[in-house]
């Protein structure tokens, strides 16, 4: 029987099978933050190991940053004490460090791809677990706790079991007005927040094969919103276009023979999945959330589910919602658009293509943050800058913001945020805050609105 | 880590679902650098209003429930990675933590953390809230040797699966990464006969 792409990579990677358990999984990269490491360092410092591999670990620093004046010493100390302490271990480790400042700098998984770290049938980690975002690339990538971090340092693998593998399947034609955050968004709604639990799930099908590497990024770093460890895609000629000349990848002979190997990367006609789906593009629309986890989504045009169930109602009051309610018309006053789920160029693009010549709502507090360096560079070259700050969005230094609100970026209590990152729980974006998750697009339409709105009729 | 064998010890009862690891530590709490010091805002905005105020309805704030176990809703622990979350709750005083479904993530780092995650059915969790809601002061036994947990009155028990090895691991009270360097032979032998690509 034939192997899934899953396989494939999975396969090519243990060391060892442990009896009666789980495999000892080679790591090929392993990308690290501030947050999740300082213990990790700790714990090798504690037991007097040295790191196994330093070469292949690349570190950042994205959570905690300060999103403006990023020249200047942070200010909360904690965060910069957080910082410096990454700054002293990378040092001592020789690890390569791009800080804030560095012209690489930004949330990892924006630059690790845009770097062209991430390759194909490469396993990644990360003490991050959008880290499945680097699937769009055909390669293993799953996020880690902090323990796992230090048993990557030290040797460079983990103990895990391997997960069951699932296909999702879209085909069809998407309307324009459908973005790949609205695909995701759609399928996670449809099966639930812990549909993907125990699995790696692998997407397929006319919908991803039409997509964009930014497009099939996003879809892969929502995996992690059905509990999936990760969710990958096989790569094609998009991929190997992508990753062609960028600082890190291979050139010139050696690029040749990683792309004949890379095109062994798929799944077999004859392997079986242990879970399928699929899906009609035809039925995707516009997506919007209404509650505090990702599986509770609608079409803008629905209404919130009249589901009996007292952790639903929670999480409806939390919202200040109703059941049977249409989000429609909804007032909003913050818009984030940024994250690792939707802050590169092509997501700028689509939200500088539709505000262009238009004003923000003048109750609308609009943010837009770049998810690295290198996508701020892209946002002035293109002139985009200049579009946002005519309609009165404030454009910001990169990093994850908002997204989780460990800086000042935050949404204050009660507010209504229409937010194009990964995460709707409660207080996610700050305390009381209350995120509805959307695409970039839908998120450009309520700036402009200052409300909810049906974007297709607009469109 | 500390071995894990057994337990027996009230609990308390969270009857909420999906329970991120956001709620379990907001992230403005992970700003250290080291592993001490989140017990303390274990769950911290149930557990206080915004006015910093003790919010009594909530049941870690209520004086009848104490106890090793926490109880709660499906699928706990999802979202983020952060292992924070297992420290607060190992730091506040758990050491397990049973549910109808475990997030992997937050499953594999309890367990890193000598905290065991028992996945038991949905009926038998119902029962186990009953019982501890009706009465506090309800005992439970765990046997991570047998595998079993059993509230110990009415003897109403349920078998859970766990990994051999991570069993192996827990009752040992060694860790992964123990075992990763006593095959570190092994992982360089893997590197050194890797294809070539
Ligand atoms: S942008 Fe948000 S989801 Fe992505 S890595 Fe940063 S905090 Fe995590």
């Amino acid at each position: 029987m034939g192997k899934t792409l899953f396989d494939k990579v999975w396969d090519s990677h243990v060391v060892t099978t442990i009896e009666n358990g789980p495999q000892v999984l080679y790591i090929d990269k392993h990308l690290i933050h501030e947050v999740t490491s300082p213990q990790a360092f700790q714990e090798l410092e504690n037991r007097n190991i040295s790191l196994f591999r330093p070469k292949q670990i690349v570190a950042t620093a994205d959570h905690n940053t300060p999103t403006i004046d990023q020249h200047l010493p942070v200010k909360d100390e904690l965060s910069r004490k957080q910082l410096e302490q990454l700054s002293i271990n990378c040092k001592k480790n020789n690890i390569e460090l791009y800080g804030l400042g560095h012209q690489y700098n930004g949330i990892i998984h924006v630059i690790a791809p845009e770097l062209g770290i991430t390759q194909p049938g490469m396993t990644m980690v990360c003490g991050d677990s959008h880290t499945s975002t680097h699937g769009a690339f055909g390669t293993i990538a799953f996020g880690i706790g902090t323990s796992q971090v230090a048993q990557v340092m030290a040797c460079q693998s983990v103990i895990t079991e391997k997960p069951k593998a699932m296909r999702i399947s879209v085909d069809g034609i998407l309307s324009k007005v459908v973005q790949p955050k609205d695909v995701i968004l759609y399928i996670i709604a449809k099966l639930g927040t812990n549909s993907g639990t125990g699995y790696f799930i692998e997407y397929a099908g006319e919908v991803f094969e039409n997509m964009s590497m930014e497009g099939r990024m996003t879809v892969c770093n929502m995996s992690i919103e059905m509990g999936a460890r990760g969710g990958m895609i096989a790569p094609d000629k998009t991929t190997y276009e992508y990753i062609k000349g960028r600082t890190f990848a291979p050139k010139g002979e050696e690029f040749d023979r990683k792309v004949t190997h890379w095109k062994s990367l798929k799944t077999d006609s004859d392997a079986a999945f242990d879970l399928e789906f699929s899906f009609d593009a035809g039925d995707i629309a516009p997506m919007i959330t209404y509650g505090t986890n990702p599986g509770m989504g609608i079409k803008i045009t629905e209404t919130i589910p009249q589901t009996e169930n007292k952790s639903f109602e929670k999480s409806l009051s939390y919202m200040g919602f109703e059941k049977g309610a249409s989000l429609i018309d909804q007032s909003i006053n913050y818009v984030f658009i940024g994250s690792c789920t939707n802050s590169r160029i092509e997501d700028f693009r689509v939200v500088a293509d539709y505000i262009k010549g238009k004003q923000k709502a003048s109750n609308v507090n609009a943010l837009i943050v770049p998810g690295s360096q290198l996508v701020a560079n892209q946002i002035k070259e293109e002139g985009l800058e200049s579009i946002f700050e005519e309609a009165g969005f404030k454009l910001r230094q990169p990093g994850c913001s908002a997204c989780l609100a460990m800086n000042d970026d935050k949404i204050p209590e009660g507010e209504y945020c229409v937010s194009t990152s990964n995460r709707n729980f409660e207080g996610r974006q700050g305390q009381g805050s209350r995120t509805i998750l959307a695409s970039p697009l839908v998120a450009a339409s309520v700036a402009i609105e200052g409300k909810i709105i049906d974007i297709s009729t607009t469109f | 880590m500390k071995q894990f064998k057994k337990i027996e010890s009230r609990a308390i009862p969270l009857p909420i679902e999906n329970i991120d690891t956001d709620q379990i530590i907001p992230a403005r709490f992970l700003k250290a650098t080291d592993k001490t010091g989140f017990g303390e805002n274990l769950f911290r905005d149930w557990r206080f209003h915004k006015d910093g105020n003790l919010n009594t309805e909530f049941v870690l704030n209520n004086n009848s429930y104490s106890g090793e176990i926490l109880i709660a809703g499906t699928n706990f622990g999802c979202g983020s990675s952060r292992e924070h979350a297992a420290w607060s709750i190992g730091e506040y005083g758990f050491k397990v933590v049973i549910s109808s479904f475990f997030a992997d993530i937050f499953k594999g780092n309890a367990l890193n953390n000598g905290i065991l995650p028992i996945q038991v059915s949905e009926a038998y969790l119902q029962t186990l809230f009953s019982a501890v809601q009706e009465n506090p002061q309800t005992l439970i036994l765990v046997d991570l040797e047998n595998q079993k947990v059993t509230l110990k009155e009415t003897k109403q028990s349920e078998i859970f699966e766990i990994n051999p090895y991570k069993k192996l691991c827990l009752i040992n009270g060694y860790d992964d990464i123990d075992y990763l360097l006593s095959i570190k032979d092994k992982i360089e032998t893997f590197e050194e006969n890797r294809v070539e690509i």
